[in-house]
């Protein structure tokens, strides 16, 4: 079992994977901000200085204080407070953590939806295909933001606020992950259509294989790649699709602010002079968004290098 | 003659062009008209495959002998006819019920560069299928298999943890041939196994096989279009022209005296070295497109020996004094 695992290393650090992750200056810088966002992310209540959840811990009184190096400023708050009197920087961590959560989420639900109607369309072929691609046709013709809208508002008139507020990170992830589902069982269905004509799968059926073993155990590995690229450029829209969302008042309630949310609630102060509570959190997403989707662009020419290099 | 292990009896294959019933209607000449066409790949060929012989397939590229091994594996289902294994029908057999058939008949494919599954290595593309169909087996008795399997088409059993693509063509072909071995088949169907390798491998491995046949009791169809090869790995000779049997011969008759002017203009077109001259019968014409066949012999149109009889009826196989069954008019008329 040891040797296995000590190969499956060595592979690793022989492939071209590799090699080209670390020759890539972008990749590697990507990487490292993302991987601190993601860590920060997921311990932030262990490096947050104040849990913004807690009520009982926000002063009202703290309100709108400026980051550190401002007139004004507290050294108990580094990035200053938002308009509820809550540390920026922690408010900050927490949100992160909510944008990660439905961008990873979201995501998760989209592959698994994906993957599943891609593989049975490609293999299976004729009506189910036909039927399945419609319904995704259909699906992309909706937009995203609009179906969300939709679907939020209905929920937010019949389970009130309390409870809204409570659901709404499942919600997210249920709606951002159902509205773009066709993007990959596309991707999936295209690379099934050029994988279920080789030799290895005539094979797999002369042995008498299932249809699913077939799809799942021979076909599914070799179109992993592309649907790699693909989810890691959605997991940046997702949170984008997130953040516009909160933005609308349609996502995370303030109470449990994500990035969206946060920006949105700073948004009614810019004119009066709080920006960082905008300004902040804006740059934060930015970043986020930004080296996901770097790192999306260095993972499509390292999968597919005839793309560029042609 | 004992019952054969393999029968394949009028079997027919159509693959479809016209596409879906809204895509077949035309309109011509002011009506609208369904059309449908077909390229007729296969049409009408009985084969018989005895216990323990080698028969191979031969034919020029669009003849249909790969449609023939793949709708024999059930890879393809058949337009009509039927295909009957040690006496059981088998080709509407699925799933389950056609099981017990999957283990005794096994296919090798022609290109040993997508035959193997890139993504798993050796020992999970051999243990796959011996744990498939051996649910009740040890760890300890399928790692002796696969070890055995291995060792018998000279790979190392050590490199079961390499994936596929770090082997040579050769080498891929040979575990290609360890995966139909695992499962110890009775019957294999060989798709042209060797016309993707290298010169200097194809005999190594045809020597494979040929070994194979004699420890294992293998019987092969194989369908190749190398005439050397039928000539060093055939017992029985099939002759396939336009979907359909032209002659079938024992492969010492048929190389000796070929009957059917299509074999004779095959067998013509080997390079010989004794010869300074090419002395190679010339067709007239091209193949005829598989869409539209001509009527009678499909061969009447580059046959110089053909009349009118060939042009409306379609010859049979028949049964001739040298022991060959050639499917023509001039050789049953005795005019050839």
């Amino acid at each position: 079992m040891t040797t296995a695992t000590v190969s499956r290393w060595d592979r690793f650090r022989e492939s071209f994977f590799w090699y080209s992750f670390k020759r890539d200056k972008v990749a590697i810088a990507s990487f490292l901000v993302l991987l601190s966002m993601v860590l920060a992310a997921v311990f932030a209540p262990l490096l947050a200085p104040a849990d913004p959840y807690d009520l009982a811990q926000i002063n009202i009184m703290n309100s709108e204080l400026p980051p550190v190096g401002l007139d004004g400023a507290d050294p108990a708050f580094p990035l200053g407070t938002d308009a509820q009197g809550r540390d920026l920087l922690s408010t900050i961590l927490y949100g992160t953590r909510v944008s990660l959560m439905i961008g990873f989420g979201a995501v998760i639900l989209q592959a698994a939806l994906g993957i599943l109607f891609g593989l049975l369309a490609g293999y299976l072929g004729g009506k189910v295909d036909a039927i399945l691609m419609r319904v995704a046709d259909v699906q992309l013709s909706f937009s995203t933001l609009m179906v969300a809208i939709i679907v939020g508002a209905v929920f937010k008139a019949s389970f009130g606020n309390l409870m809204f507020g409570e659901i709404a990170i499942y919600m997210l992830i249920f709606i951002i992950g159902v509205a773009e589902w066709p993007q990959i069982a596309r991707t999936v269905r295209a690379s099934v259509l050029a994988e279920k004509k080789k030799e290895y799968v005539d094979a797999a059926k002369v042995m008498g294989f299932g249809t699913p073993r077939i799809m799942f155990r021979h076909i599914l590995p070799n179109t992993l790649s592309p649907i790699f690229v693909i989810a890691t450029v959605q997991i940046a829209n997702a949170i984008i699709s997130e953040a516009a969302l909160s933005f609308l008042g349609l996502g995370m309630p303030e109470t449990q602010p994500s990035l969206g949310s946060l920006i949105k609630s700073g948004f009614d102060y810019i004119q009066s002079g709080s920006w960082w509570i905008t300004l902040i959190p804006g740059l934060v997403l930015v970043v986020l968004v930004l080296v996901i989707n770097l790192l999306g662009d260095w993972l499509r020419d390292v999968m597919n290098p005839r793309l560029y290099k042609g | 003659m004992t019952s054969p292990l393999v029968s394949i009896r009028g079997l027919e294959k159509r693959f479809d062009l016209s596409g879906s019933f809204l895509e077949q209607l035309r309109f011509e000449g002011g009506r609208l008209r369904r059309k449908q066409e077909a390229v007729h790949a296969i049409n009408g060929v009985n084969l018989e495959v005895q216990k323990g012989e080698a028969l191979c397939v031969v034919g020029e590229s669009g003849c249909g002998k790969s449609t023939v091994a793949r709708t024999v594996m059930g890879l393809i289902s058949p337009s009509a006819g039927e295909i009957h294994y040690g006496g059981q029908r088998i080709d509407h057999l699925d799933g389950k019920a056609a099981l017990p058939y999957r283990r005794k008949m096994q296919m090798i494919f022609q290109n040993p560069y997508a035959s193997l599954n890139p993504r798993m290595t050796i020992q999970q593309t051999l243990e796959e299928p011996i744990r498939f169909h051996h649910p009740d087996w040890t760890a300890q008795a399928v790692r002796d298999k696969i070890h055995e399997v291995m060792h018998s088409v000279g790979i190392d059993p050590d490199w079961g943890s390499r994936f596929g693509h770090e082997f040579s063509g050769g080498q891929r072909q040979r575990i290609a041939i360890a995966r139909a071995l695992a499962v110890d088949p009775e019957f294999i169907v060989a798709d042209e196994p060797i016309s993707a390798l290298d010169v200097s491998i194809q005999a190594q491995v045809l020597n494979l096989l040929m070994d194979a046949r004699e420890s294992r009791g293998l019987t092969y169809l194989f369908i190749t279009h190398d005439l050397a090869v039928v000539e060093h790995f055939g017992t029985r000779v099939a002759v396939m022209y336009l979907g359909r049997v032209c002659e079938l011969a024992d492969t010492r008759t048929l190389f000796a005296t070929p009957r059917h002017p299509y074999t004779q203009a095959l067998l013509s077109a080997i390079p010989k070295l004794e010869d300074d001259r090419p002395n190679h019968i010339r067709l007239q014409g091209e193949v005829p497109t598989p869409v539209n066949l001509p009527s009678g012999c499909v061969f009447h149109g580059r046959c110089p020996y053909a009349n009118e009889r060939c042009r409306q009826e379609v010859p049979m196989l028949i049964a001739t004094d040298g022991g060959a069954q050639v499917a023509c008019h001039a050789v049953e008329e005795q005019r050839l």
